[in-house]
């Protein structure tokens, strides 16, 4: 498998490397701003089609032409094959994501991923914003772990400014860090079990129960930020809402009921039907995993130990003894039980450094008085941080618009992305339930994955 | 026959409580076609090709296996009714029955029909 | 009052009579039976459940049915039309049609047929095929799927519901329902007595029923998170709400059965005989709807292993030993 077969639906970054890269780097030190690539697009705009007529001639726009894996012209179906448009519309995608699937009888034989329902510019609207207006943005990208998002951007502000963050907004960008990796793990083990048990049965109860722990996870957000989901809570050099009046030990109770329904969780993988379902099934095996560059819990359940948290230390992990769940089998049932067993490292590791938090100022700038305080120097940054979903890069130049307060240019990369690289290389083989199965336990984010 | 002039009559009866809600749909729902809702749902596209009404042949593989035990069935149940008539004869020839058609269960398994991936 | 007993006897009178009580209580009772469904599985997810409509939202069904009928019936461009729509019509007419032989108490039954075991499995076991033909009506793909497994799975399961229905025949000697629950009365229930094929059979009886009624774990006809809506995708409106009905007239027919074949049907210790046999077939229907917000569901092809390998081996092997038993006993 050559890096030129990457499908076109997911092109590799220049970060996309198995090895891990240190997380806060000065990578090149440029001189003065880059020229932007292609001429400003002039000439009349074209009229915008009148919204209440419907079209009647909608034909595929596109001839859909083999992937290399596979020359359809050459396969020797069973039956007729038939072509399966799986979403953007459907209720296991995960959001607005689509698949064609090539299907004999029942089985795949062929699987093109189609991402860009979802496609905002934030990337390119990031240059036109000052660097404290991109942070309640960037919160949109991964919608279920919102917090390191902006941990994540604010990490690559910081290290481009050179401006240093108090120890204690280090350990509780650590709490928010692993409280938030618990509730983005529960809210896929939610979504997962719809995917192997309907939304009308046993996969809704394991749905609701995992919704009634996140949103005990979400009241901790609410009582510290005062937002429930975009919480706009970290800024360049720190937080900006310090921990309130009992709020440890409302972490404490929280988490510490989740505890012990964890437990329950850990005792379903056993179970005889969610065994069938995932043992076996989409297996990445760590050659391809690396390829493809995965990353978090879909590459430690491929057998490949690794960890930016434990491997690249930032925020507060040095201080704490990390311990990385790694399975060898690769599939689904793999990747269940890495998510799970993480839960509760996460839970373990909050409830040490919330009752360690040491005392001291939580931000090294000055409270926001206006938006274009913070100047962004010329030169460029990546920063890779561990996300629940794997290792979100960050890769800033400054001296952008705005008299320098915009980057010139903010590139994300996304672990959902990479991800998705995967189902052209798994899913042929597996019946539509199996990829069903494949598409939850790669547990993407479609908002962070067109961005 | 007076048994089944009742089962016929609550036909009459099912099939009309479905035609009378089938009817009421028609009448009270309102219409307003549009070739957009008319289009087969394919989550949201066009559809990619034809829909290929052939089905694979493991489904016909299922049929005659059905077919076959569900014979096997309807020979059982007279048998069933008069067993304890028909004394040990009778057990040992349904034994056998049942022990050729497990036998041909047995082949059908390891010849793979079963296997439905 | 005796001229009307006389009237009764007549045996198409009689028929529109009960025929007309059970299929209006069935309709009503299904209604229901959703409210409750929703009320149970909205205890299992620490929810509310309907509470709007009506006290408790006891009205919840009837604004649902409402609802269904007002809806706007659309027919896909390419479908077949008259396959399309007679599809769910027939679905619910064999779900109702089951109701005739179902013995709810010594007088209260439709038709007492004296091959009424078999009659109850054949119409029950036709209901796979309007679906199929529905789907297929459909021109669409999900539904294509959805009705290939529907008709696959629905013919499979029927080995194993029919076997394991035997093991009351067997042991009783009789095919009308009437009279295996006579002998049940007289010599004890077939889930308890003899100990060892009846429990089985009943345990197969009501997995098989499971599957018939395309419920989860063997709901994969239907399943949401794969195929969307499986055989219904297309349908709107009353049309996918007679698909519904069917559904569940379906699974409470098969409690109803596997409490008149299995416990006794209306023996109870005291009091009135239809409420033992209403007890029983609600305890059962409860019993389906708890497995159906536990589990998760099988792979199709899991499905298929898991009828043609272990339950059909496992049915005929039970009914040889069931009839060794009864000629043991002599």
């Amino acid at each position: 498998m050559a890096v030129a077969e990457t499908p076109p639906a997911a092109p590799v970054t220049p970060a996309a490397q198995a090895t891990p890269i240190a997380p806060v780097t000065q990578v090149a030190a440029s001189t003065g701003p880059l020229v932007p690539s292609g001429p400003p697009r002039d000439g009349p705009i074209p009229p915008i089609r009148a919204a209440r007529t419907p079209r009647t001639d909608c034909k595929p726009t596109k001839a859909f032409v083999p992937e290399p894996h596979l020359d359809l012209s050459t396969y020797e179906a069973d039956a007729d094959l038939m072509t399966l448009s799986l979403g953007p519309q459907h209720p296991s995608t995960h959001g607005v994501f689509r698949v064609v699937l090539y299907l004999d009888g029942e089985q795949i034989v062929k699987a093109v991923p189609y991402p860009g329902y979802l496609h905002r510019g934030v990337e390119k609207l990031c240059e036109k914003l000052m660097a404290s207006n991109i942070t309640p943005i960037i919160d949109k990208n991964d919608y279920v772990a919102p917090m390191t998002n902006e941990q994540a951007v604010n990490m690559a502000f910081e290290s481009l400014m050179g401006v240093e963050v108090p120890v204690r907004a280090r350990y509780l960008r650590t709490v928010l860090a692993e409280t938030q990796r618990v509730a983005s793990h529960l809210l896929w083990l939610g979504t997962f079990g719809m995917d192997l048990g309907g939304a009308l049965g046993g996969g809704t109860s394991l749905f609701m129960w995992c919704f009634r722990e996140r949103e005990l996870i979400l009241d901790l957000f609410e009582n510290l930020t005062g937002c429930r989901f975009h919480y706009n809570t970290h800024t360049v050099g720190g937080n900006r809402h310090d921990v309130p009046a009992g709020w440890p030990e409302m972490l404490h109770r929280t988490l510490g009921a989740i505890d012990e329904r964890l437990d329950q969780y850990l005792g379903m993988l056993e179970h005889p039907i969610f065994s069938a379902r995932t043992k076996g099934v989409g297996v990445i095996d760590a050659d391809l995993a690396l390829e493809l560059g995965l990353t978090g819990p879909l590459l430690r359940a491929s057998g490949v130990d690794h960890d930016l948290r434990r491997d690249a230390p930032y925020h507060a992990y040095a201080e704490v003894d990390l311990k990385v769940f790694v399975e060898d089998a690769g599939d689904c049932w793999a990747r269940s039980k890495v998510r799970i067993e993480e839960m509760r490292e996460s839970i373990r590791i909050s409830r040490i450094l919330v009752d360690n938090l040491p005392p001291g100022p939580i931000c090294s700038t000055k409270p926001l008085k206006m938006v274009g305080q913070h100047k962004l120097p010329p030169g460029q940054v990546y920063v890779g941080i561990e996300t629940p979903r794997g290792e979100l890069g960050t890769w800033l130049i400054g001296g952008g618009a705005n008299k320098g307060s915009s980057p010139y240019r903010l590139k994300i990369r996304s672990p959902s992305l990479h991800a998705c690289a995967v189902i052209p290389y798994v899913l042929p083989g597996c019946s539509l339930s199996d990829a069903i199965a494949i598409l939850g336990s790669l547990d993407p984010v479609m908002g962070e994955v067109d961005r | 026959m007076a048994n089944y002039g009742t089962i016929f009559v609550l036909f009459l009866i099912a099939a009309m409580i479905a035609l009378i809600l089938w009817t009421l749909a028609s009448v009270l729902g309102p219409k307003a076609p549009n070739p957009r809702k008319e289009r087969p749902f394919e989550c949201g596209n066009p559809p990619l090709g034809p829909v290929v009404r052939r089905v694979s042949v493991k489904f016909y593989i299922v049929a005659l296996l059905f077919i076959v035990f569900d014979i096997e069935t309807v020979f059982l149940y007279p048998w069933a009714v008069i067993f304890s008539e028909l004394g040990w004869l009778g057990f040992w020839t349904m034994v056998t029955f049942v022990a050729i058609l497990g036998l041909g269960l047995v082949y059908v398994w390891k010849k793979g029909a079963l296997d439905w991936a | 009052m005796n001229e009307a007993l006389e009237l009764l006897a007549n045996p198409w009178i009689h028929g529109f009579v009960f025929g007309a009580v059970i299929v209006t209580a069935l309709m009503s009772v299904t209604a229901y039976i959703t409210w409750f469904e929703r009320k149970f599985a909205a205890r299992l997810h620490s929810r509310m459940g309907p509470t709007m409509v009506g006290p408790k939202g006891l009205l919840q069904p009837i604004a649902d049915g409402l609802k269904m009928i007002q809806k706007e019936d659309i027919v896909p461009r390419d479908a077949d039309r008259l396959l399309f729509n007679a599809a769910p019509a027939i679905t619910l007419f064999f779900a109702l049609a089951v109701a005739a032989v179902i013995p709810f108490s010594p007088g209260l039954l439709a038709s007492n047929l004296d091959i009424g075991v078999l009659y109850a499995l054949a119409v029950s076991g036709l209901m796979g095929f309007p679906v199929w033909v529905g789907a297929w009506a459909s021109n669409n793909k999900y539904a294509l799927f959805g009705g290939m497994r529907a008709v696959a799975q629905a013919i499979s399961y029927e080995i194993p519901m029919v076997l394991s229905a035997l093991v009351p025949v067997v042991l009783a000697g009789s095919l009308s329902i009437g009279q295996i629950v006579e002998y049940q009365i007289e010599h004890g229930w077939f889930a308890f007595w003899p100990p060892g094929p009846g429990i089985f059979a009943f345990v197969l009886f009501m997995l098989t029923a499971l599957a018939e009624g395309n419920r989860i774990p063997f709901d994969i006809p239907e399943a949401e998170s794969e195929l969307v809506a499986g055989p219904t995708t297309e349908y709107t409106g009353i049309k996918f709400g007679l698909f519904a009905s069917a559904e569940y007239i379906h699974s409470l027919l098969a409690s109803a059965l596997g409490a008149a074949l299995f416990l006794g049907g209306w023996d109870g210790p005291f009091g009135i005989p239809v409420f033992w046999m209403l007890l029983k077939t609600c305890m059962l229907f409860v019993g389906v709807t708890w497995i159906r917000w536990t589990l998760l569901r099988f792979r199709s092809d899991q499905l298929m292993a898991l009828c043609w390998v272990y339950l059909v081996p496992g049915a005929l092997g039970l009914l040889l030993i069931t009839g060794l038993y009864v000629h043991v006993r002599g």
